[in-house]
């Protein structure tokens, strides 16, 4: 009897599991013709959907063994503050506004390079066996331990020396990722007055709604927040009478490395400004307008319905792509980091969240659903860039160096791989978009933007639309780039602090200027620096700065995906400990061989260290090789061959010595017949 | 009905807040009443700044993507 209605209860998951393999079945299958984008989102939602009710379920019941009459560190520590029991549902939209950002916007757009297939495949498959797994993972140790950090929970179950290993490595990830970011917002608004226009008026904006919140109308986050963005759709359309007029248009074209200066001297002096002033208003900003996009474009997509132009699989695949090099295997698997699987979550799956969860068994929903949700927001961006022409697609993100710099040229190369497109055509984009060019234009946010500018446009039809949208979509990326970018560089700063009050306790008080301005300085410096060399890397700095990015994100996550491993053994949960150490073992996999290849391959495409002696050795023989057009330049592309090699040889260093410890205290837990995890003692919940 | 929606419209935006790091002020003071009626009470100005300082302040974790 009892059977009989559990299987019945499987029955309409089951429907869903076959409705999701037919449609991965069309968009893994169909060669040929464009396939509708629909496929892929009801691909993605339905094996999300089976996975939910059954693998994280799974993890839930019989690997974690969560317990609802545990009471959580939200009730244990409540204090209306930072430890509040929340609602599931509310307590979902802080921990996915927490984790969605520019991450999974970038890398799949980065990805199409490929064609669309690859990066979906990775998404679906990553995020069920490994990017939620860990997101769940980490929640549910943290939790269990009163809400510490990831650093913390390395220290206390692996050991001191991992800890602070483990600490630096994050502090190394958080100096690429900014400086990954502020290069994709160089890379948009270099002469782009339009787009440079409205990013500099929000500065002002942020200030009057910060003073407005302090002073006016104190607190009042609802009505300046539908002030500050009504402000924001107003300067952008300012922004394009700017564009429109010869003279204020000079006023706001900037070069790169003019916009680079201006970013670092930006981080530099936002980090010391009270955080009411700036950086909370425009926090605010981005978390509502990320949010109102991120739904815009869902049902953009619903209700277009568009056609995916990339096709399946490009000539790409075998390493030789424009956009970024190297073979599918591993570099793919970097290049998508975010809406797979990001060890960045692990900062906040140990950060906020676990203080706010009312009950144990809410992680699932909040630990899994969202990272599932971020996925989500990873296959629209896929899918936005593939509805653009791939002409135009590879026009934008391949670099000068390799297409060259004029519309003519760049249709012709373009053109001879197999992607037809005029310089009319790209013309006519930019001239739809309201830009001069479009030329140039790595990183990923301009292509996202023409993108969801195409989808939005159809949603809502009107003259001129096209060039409205694109510079909104450039807002709403550049916003929450700027906002990581001025709270990452406070937070890098008290991390630098912490790392070097190891060995200078003075450096360690946050309350002395002294002691916060060499942290800032010393953190914008790092940034600024890997920023500007970057910028001016004739290589263009997006190709090998988004692989190292997309190693020590992925590297991270393999270290907490090791922390669960290690927690499950010292649980005396040997059985289950496949659940976090496949994913873990294919990280691994993935970034030590991306790592390697990126030192030692012998192509000096793709090695860092063949790089540097390719140029070394030209230099001696006093030529010059293209790009560099100078012995200056030619510096340039050696020391941050350099550069990027050391940073690459950290992250190997770091990763190893996670691993080596993790394999030393699991062997140790092995043995042990009793638990000696450090999780807290059980308190039961009070009766309600 | 209209009950249901104004509940769903306190809930959006007690979510919308929470996403900026901002719990729910009627909570705090309810916490602060039944648990500890010896200790002051910050009003609602005290209660945001403070908040505010507490997201971005260095306490609270990173966040990117």
């Amino acid at each position: 009897m009892k059977n009989n209605n559990s299987l019945l209860r499987h029955l309409p998951w089951l429907l869903v599991a076959i409705l999701g393999a037919c449609a991965l079945g069309v968009v893994a299958l169909r060669r040929g013709e464009a396939i509708n984008a629909l496929w892929i989102v009801v691909a993605a939602v339905a094996i999300y959907l089976v996975a939910y009710r059954y693998y994280s379920l799974f993890i839930a019941n019989t690997v974690m063994q969560l317990d609802p009459r545990r009471a959580t560190p939200a009730v244990v520590n409540n204090d209306g503050l930072d430890y509040v029991p929340t609602n599931k549902h509310i307590l979902f939209g802080h921990h996915f506004a927490a984790i969605a950002g520019a991450g999974p916007l970038v890398g799949p757009v980065l990805a199409a390079q490929m064609g669309y297939l690859p990066g979906t495949l990775w998404l679906i498959a990553g995020v069920v066996l490994a990017g939620a797994v860990q997101d769940f993972l980490v929640l549910f140790m943290s939790t269990r331990r009163n809400g510490r950090s990831l650093g913390d929970m390395v220290r206390e179950e692996m050991g001191r020396v991992p800890g602070t290993i483990a600490l630096f490595g994050c502090f190394l990830i958080m100096i690429i990722i900014l400086a990954v970011l502020a290069l994709i917002v160089v890379k948009a608004l270099a002469d782009s007055p339009w787009g440079m226009f409205t990013v500099m008026a929000t500065i002002p904006i942020a200030m009057f709604m910060g003073v407005y919140m302090r002073y006016i109308r104190p607190g009042r986050i609802g009505e300046i927040s539908i002030i500050g963005v009504a402000l924001l759709l107003g300067s952008i359309f300012l922004g394009g009478q700017i564009a429109a007029d010869p003279s204020w248009n000079k006023i706001f074209s900037f070069t790169g490395i003019q916009i680079t200066w201006m970013l670092i001297g930006y981080g530099a002096v936002s980090a010391v400004l009270p955080v009411w002033l700036v950086l909370a208003p425009r926090d605010y900003l981005s978390t509502f307008l990320k949010i109102g996009t991120i739904i815009a474009l869902a049902i953009g997509i619903v209700i277009t319905t568009p056609l995916l132009k990339m096709p399946a699989l490009t000539q790409f695949i075998d390493g030789s792509g424009p956009v970024w090099k190297g073979g599918l295997f591993p570099f793919l698997f970097i290049t998508i980091a975010c809406g797979a699987v990001s060890g960045f979550h692990a900062l906040i799956a140990s950060g906020t969240t676990p203080k706010l969860l009312d009950n144990e068994t809410n992680a699932r929903y909040i630990g899994y659903g969202g990272m599932l949700m971020e996925s989500f927001v990873a296959i629209m961006a896929l899918v936005a860039a593939s509805v653009i022409e791939p002409g135009v697609y590879f026009a934008m993100n391949s670099p000068p160096a390799v297409v060259g710099t004029d519309v003519v040229a760049v249709a012709t190369a373009v053109s001879h791989w197999g992607f037809a497109i005029t310089p009319e055509a790209l013309q006519a984009v930019a001239h739809d978009i309201g830009e001069n060019t479009i030329l140039a234009r790595a990183g990923g946010a301009p292509t996202l933007a023409v993108g969801i500018a195409q989808i939005l446009h159809h949603v809502l039809p009107g003259e001129n639309t096209m060039a409205f949208w694109y510079h909104f979509a450039i807002l709403f990326e550049a916003l929450f780039i700027l906002t990581a970018v001025d709270a990452g560089t406070r937070a890098g700063r008290f991390m630098l602090q912490d790392l070097l009050g190891s060995f200078v306790p003075a450096l360690r008080r946050t309350e002395s200027w002294t002691a916060n301005i060499i942290g800032t300085a010393g953190c914008v410096a790092l940034w600024g620096y890997l920023l500007y060399q970057g910028v001016i890397d004739p290589l263009g700095g997006i190709n090998t700065l988004w692989p190292l990015f997309g190693i020590s994100n992925q590297m991270l996550a393999g270290i907490a995906l090791m922390l669960g491993v290690v927690v499950l053994i010292k649980m005396k949960r040997q059985r289950y400990i496949w659940v976090p150490l496949i994913p873990a073992a294919w990280l691994l996999i993935c970034t030590t061989t991306a790592g390697f290849i990126k030192l030692f391959d012998a192509n000096p495409a793709v090695g860092f260290l063949a790089l540097a002696q390719k140029y070394s050795t030209a230099l001696e023989a006093g030529q010059v090789i293209a790009p560099a057009k100078d012995a200056d330049q030619m510096h340039h592309v050696i020391i941050n061959a350099y550069t990027n090699a050391t940073l690459t040889g950290l992250f190997l260093f770091v990763v190893f010595a996670i691993l080596f410890y993790a394999i030393k205290v699991s062997i140790a837990a092995w043995g042990k017949k009793e638990r000696t995890d450090k999780e807290s003692p059980f308190q039961a919940l009070p009766d309600a | 009905m209209f009950n249901d929606l104004s509940q769903l419209g306190k809930y959006l935006g007690q979510a919308a807040r929470l996403m900026v790091g901002m719990p729910d002020y009627d909570n705090y003071v309810e916490h602060m009443r039944t648990k500890h009626p010896d200790k002051p009470v910050m009003d609602y100005e005290a209660f945001f700044r403070e908040r505010q300082e507490a997201r971005y302040g260095g306490k609270g974790g990173p966040k990117c993507c």
